[in-house]
C-alpha cells in the first residue's frame, strides 16, 4: 500500500500539521481519561470512527517499534455492543484487530437484553440501533465502568455540537443537555458520585474529512465494506438499502447490484450505503471532499425519521 | 480516479490547505438576541459550503416557499426549538482556502456571562455583533448599546487575544456609509477610552444578504477587508514558548511488566518553554532535582518539545511524582496559598464566602475558600461595585485561600498556570472560573 505517497501527490498544498493538532488534542484527552478515571473503556465497532480512536490510543499509550508495530497495553479494555444485526465484515474485523493487537474485548450483545427482558422488540426485524443504550447501560453496571471513550464528533449532528468533550451521566445514563458543566480551557470538571459516569470524545473538534485524512495519513486499517465493492440494494426513501437478512426487499422493491461503499457503519438495519468507485483512504478523501450530502444525511435511517431523533436517543444514553 | 474528479479535488481541496499557522481559528460569536448572530454564522457556513444539500432540505421543508431562513442552521436542541432560544455553546466548524475553523457559539440572552466564559476560555478570537439598527448614528455623539461595550469588555478581561467588531445590517440602514462611519467612530473611541488593546478590527457586513461577511464589499465607502478575510489573517493564541519549563504531570505511565525497578514516563502538555534531553529540572511541591534522561512524543523518543505539546519525560532517578505535580526549570516557580482573582461565577447558588470549594489548578485538585469579595465588576462598565456575594452571571475581584500551595502566575502571564475552576463539592457542578491576577508571598 502507498497510500501516503499517493496522498501527497493528490493534497500538495496540505500540511500535516493540522491533523498534528488535532492528534495532540485527542491524545490529550485519552491520557486524560487513564489518569482520572478507575475503570474507563474503549468503545470500538470496527467502525472507522473507533478505529481512528484507537489508533490515537496506541499513540498515547503505547511506544513505537520500528517495524510500524506498537509495544505495551492500553491502560483500558474495549467495549462493543453487539446488536447482533452487525455487518459479518465488521465483526471478523474487530476480532481480527483486537487479536493483532492483544487487547482486551468486551462484549455487551443485545441479544442478551432480550432475553433478560430489559429490550423488547416490537417487531422482530425492528431496528436495534436505538435499543443498544439498553445493552450499553448494562454493560457500564456489569463491568462498573466509570468512563466510556467515544468516537462522536461534533459535526455529525446538531445535538452532538452541544456535546461537551467530557459528558456527564446521572446515575439513570442519562445525559441532560441543560445542565452541563461548563468546559473551560482544558481544566476539565470530571467528579462523579457512584453510580454516574462519563463520556469521553477525543475526537469531538475533528470532522469527517479530518478523519479520513488521518486513515490515510497513518494507514489505518478499516473493515473492506468502507471501500467500493458491490452490495444488492434497494431504493427507498432516496437512499440505498442494502439487502440482508433483516433488511429484506419489501413488495414492489427492485434489487440492483451496485457498486458501493459505506460511509457510516452501525446496525445492519438503518445503514446503508453510498454509490461509489472509491477503493482506498485517498479516493474516499477526494470523494469527500467534494460531496454535497452530509454524511448521517446520506446512510442513517434512524437519524431521517424527525430533526431530533439523535438527542432523544442521546439523552437515553446512546453513544 | 477520474480526472474530471480528480480535478475537482484539487479545486475542493485548495478549501482546506492551510497557510503558515496550520492550526484551526477558534472564535466566539457574541451578540445579543435579535443581532443577527445566528444569521450570520448561518451565512458562514452556507456560503463556505459547510451546509450540505440534506441539510439545506430541512431549511426549505420549513421555510414553505419563503427564502431559507439561514438563523435556523444554528438551531440545536428540541428544547431550543420549542422555547426559541439557545441554551448552551454549540461548536461549529467550516473551512476555507485558507484555513480551519471552529466557532463557539455563545446564545446571546440570560445565561449570558456564563455561557461567553465558557467560550471565550481557549478561543483565539471574539466577533462582536453590533447591530446598525439599535444605534442613533444620527446623534452628535453616538452612543453604543450597553451589550456591545458588555461583549467586548469581556472578551478582554478574558484575554481572547484579538476582538473584532462586526456591524451588522448594513443592508437596513437609509445611510449605510454615513451609518458605519458613525458607528466606527463611536467603536474607535470606545476602544480608546476602554483601554481594548486585542481589538484587531471593525467591518461593515449584512449576514442577511451576505455583504462582506464572505464576498467583499466593493463600494466607495469601505474597501477593507471582509470579516472572513479578516479571520483567516488572525493569529491562534501563541503558547509561550520563552521563558524556564513548566509543565504539570498529566499521567504517570509504567513502562514493562511491573516487576522489579520499573521506568516511569511522566506524560504532561508543557505549559511554557522547551524540555530538552540532559536538562535540569526541578519537582513541584518537594523541590526535589534530576536530569532528564529522554523526551518522548507520543510514544517516540524526540530531542525536544516545546510548549502546547504533550511531551513524555524520564528522569535519571526515581522519584515520588503523581498526577497534578509540576516540573520546571530549577527556582522558577513560586508557590503560593493567597491569591487575588478575578472570579466568574457560573453556578445558579451565589458563591459563598468562607464556604469551601475544589478548585482545580493544572492537573491538580485543592480545596479552597473565598477570603473576601473585594468588588463586583459592573458589567456593562466593568468600574468596580461594592458587593457581599457573587450571584450567575456576575463577575468579582476576589482572594482566594488555598488548603495547599500552588505555582500559581498572573494569568496575563501564563495561562495555564494562572487559571483555575471551581467547583461545588456537593452538587459537583463547575461552579466559577478563576483568573490570577496577583499571587501573595508564601507564609
Amino acid at each position: 500500500m502507498n497510500a501516503r505517497v499517493e496522498l501527497d501527490r493528490l493534497l500538495p498544498q496540505l500540511a500535516h500539521s493540522h491533523l498534528d493538532w488535532l492528534e495532540e488534542e485527542a491524545i490529550f484527552i485519552l491520557r486524560e481519561v487513564a489518569a482520572t478515571f478507575e475503570r474507563p473503556a474503549l468503545l470500538f465497532s470496527g467502525g472507522k470512527d473507533s478505529c481512528v480512536v484507537l489508533r490515537l490510543a496506541e499513540k498515547a499509550f503505547k511506544r513505537a517499534q520500528g517495524n510500524g508495530r506498537c509495544a505495551g497495553r492500553l491502560p483500558f479494555p474495549l467495549l462493543h455492543v453487539d446488536t447482533g444485526h452487525n455487518f459479518p465484515e465488521v465483526i471478523a474485523f474487530r476480532d481480527q484487530r483486537v487479536a493483532e493487537m492483544g487487547e482486551r474485548l468486551l462484549v455487551a450483545h443485545l441479544d442478551d437484553s432480550i432475553a433478560r427482558g430489559s429490550v423488547r422488540l416490537a417487531d422482530p426485524l425492528e431496528s436495534r440501533n436505538g435499543h443498544q443504550s439498553v445493552t450499553l447501560l448494562e454493560a457500564i453496571d456489569e463491568h462498573r465502568l466509570d468512563c466510556l471513550i467515544g468516537g462522536a464528533r461534533r459535526d455529525e449532528e446538531k445535538a452532538r455540537a452541544k456535546e461537551r468533550i467530557f459528558s456527564h451521566r446521572d446515575s439513570f445514563g442519562q445525559w441532560q443537555p441543560k445542565e452541563q458543566r461548563p468546559e473551560l480551557w482544558t481544566l476539565f470538571n470530571t467528579r462523579i458520585r457512584p453510580g454516574e459516569h462519563f463520556r469521553a470524545f477525543p475526537i469531538s473538534n475533528w470532522t469527517e474529512l479530518d478523519v479520513w485524512l488521518y486513515i490515510a495519513r497513518e494507514q489505518i486499517p478499516l473493515p473492506d465494506i468502507y471501500y467500493a465493492h458491490e452490495r444488492d440494494v434497494v431504493r427507498r426513501r432516496g437512499l440505498l438499502v442494502p439487502v440482508t437478512d433483516v433488511t429484506p426487499p419489501r413488495t414492489g422493491e427492485a434489487i440492483e447490484r451496485l457498486q458501493v461503499r459505506f460511509r457510516t457503519v452501525g446496525d445492519m438495519t438503518c445503514t446503508c450505503p453510498v454509490e461509489s468507485p472509491a477503493s482506498d483512504a485517498t479516493e474516499v478523501v477526494t470523494e469527500t471532499l467534494t460531496v454535497t450530502i452530509s454524511e448521517r444525511g446520506a446512510t442513517r435511517m434512524d437519524d431521517r425519521t424527525s430533526d431530533a431523533s439523535m438527542e432523544r436517543r442521546k439523552k437515553e444514553g446512546y453513544f | 480516479m477520474s480526472a474530471v474528479l480528480e480535478h475537482e479535488a484539487q479545486l475542493a481541496l485548495a478549501a482546506v490547505a492551510p497557510q503558515a499557522d496550520h492550526r484551526a481559528l477558534r472564535f466566539l460569536t457574541a451578540g445579543s438576541v435579535d443581532d443577527g448572530k445566528s444569521t450570520l454564522i448561518g451565512r458562514l457556513l452556507y456560503d463556505s459550503r459547510a451546509i450540505l444539500a440534506d441539510q439545506l432540505d430541512t431549511l426549505h421543508a420549513r421555510a414553505a416557499g419563503e427564502p431559507i431562513d439561514l438563523s435556523l442552521l444554528t438551531d440545536g436542541l428540541e428544547a431550543e426549538r420549542e422555547q426559541g432560544i439557545t441554551i448552551d455553546v454549540a461548536f461549529r466548524y467550516f473551512a476555507t482556502r485558507q484555513r480551519k475553523f471552529i466557532i463557539a457559539d455563545a446564545p446571546g440572552h440570560e445565561q449570558y456571562t456564563r455561557n461567553m466564559v465558557t467560550a471565550a476560555a481557549g478561543s483565539d478570537a471574539a466577533v462582536v455583533l453590533v447591530d446598525l439598527t439599535k444605534i442613533d448614528w444620527r446623534a452628535p455623539v453616538v452612543e453604543l448599546l450597553p451589550q456591545t461595550r458588555r461583549h467586548a469588555l469581556l472578551a478582554q478581561l478574558l484575554r481572547v487575544p484579538s476582538i473584532v467588531f462586526a456591524v451588522n445590517k448594513i443592508d437596513a440602514v437609509d445611510d449605510a456609509a454615513a451609518a458605519y462611519a458613525a458607528v466606527r467612530g463611536a467603536l474607535q473611541r470606545f476602544a480608546h477610552d476602554a483601554g481594548l488593546t486585542a481589538l484587531a478590527g471593525i467591518v461593515p457586513v449584512s449576514a442577511l444578504r451576505g455583504d462582506n461577511v464572505t464576498r467583499p464589499l466593493h463600494t466607495a465607502w469601505f474597501d477593507g477587508p471582509s470579516l472572513l478575510e479578516l479571520l483567516e489573517r488572525l493569529p491562534t493564541t501563541q503558547e509561550t514558548t520563552h521563558g524556564p519549563l513548566a509543565m504539570p504531570v498529566q499521567y504517570v505511565a509504567r513502562d514493562g511488566d511491573g516487576v522489579g525497578h520499573q521506568a516511569r514516563t511522566l506524560w504532561g502538555r508543557i505549559a511554557r518553554g522547551r524540555i530538552c534531553t540532559g536538562d535540569a529540572v526541578q519537582l513541584l511541591p518537594g523541590g526535589h532535582r534530576a536530569q532528564v534522561q529522554a523526551v518522548l512524543r507520543a510514544g517516540r523518543p524526540v530531542p525536544s518539545a516545546g510548549a502546547g505539546e504533550s511531551a513524555g519525560l524520564v528522569l535519571d532517578r526515581q522519584l515520588d511524582v503523581s498526577r497534578g505535580d509540576w516540573i520546571a526549570a530549577p527556582g522558577s516557580l513560586r508557590e503560593s496559598r493567597r491569591f487575588s482573582a478575578t472570579l466568574a461565577w457560573l453556578d445558579t447558588e451565589p458563591a459563598q464566602i468562607g464556604r469551601r470549594y475544589l478548585v482545580r489548578h493544572g492537573n491538580r485538585w485543592v480545596q479552597a475558600r473565598i477570603g473576601a469579595i473585594e468588588h463586583r465588576l459592573d458589567i456593562h462598565t466593568l468600574e468596580p461595585t461594592d458587593a457581599h456575594e457573587l450571584a450567575v452571571n456576575d463577575i468579582g475581584e476576589v482572594t482566594v485561600e488555598l488548603q495547599q500551595p500552588l505555582p500559581l502566575e498572573p494569568y496575563a502571564d501564563n495561562r495555564v498556570a494562572g487559571a483555575l475552576i471551581v467547583v461545588d463539592p456537593s452538587s459537583h457542578r463547575t461552579s466559577g472560573a478563576l483568573l490570577v491576577r496577583e499571587t501573595a508571598a508564601p507564609s
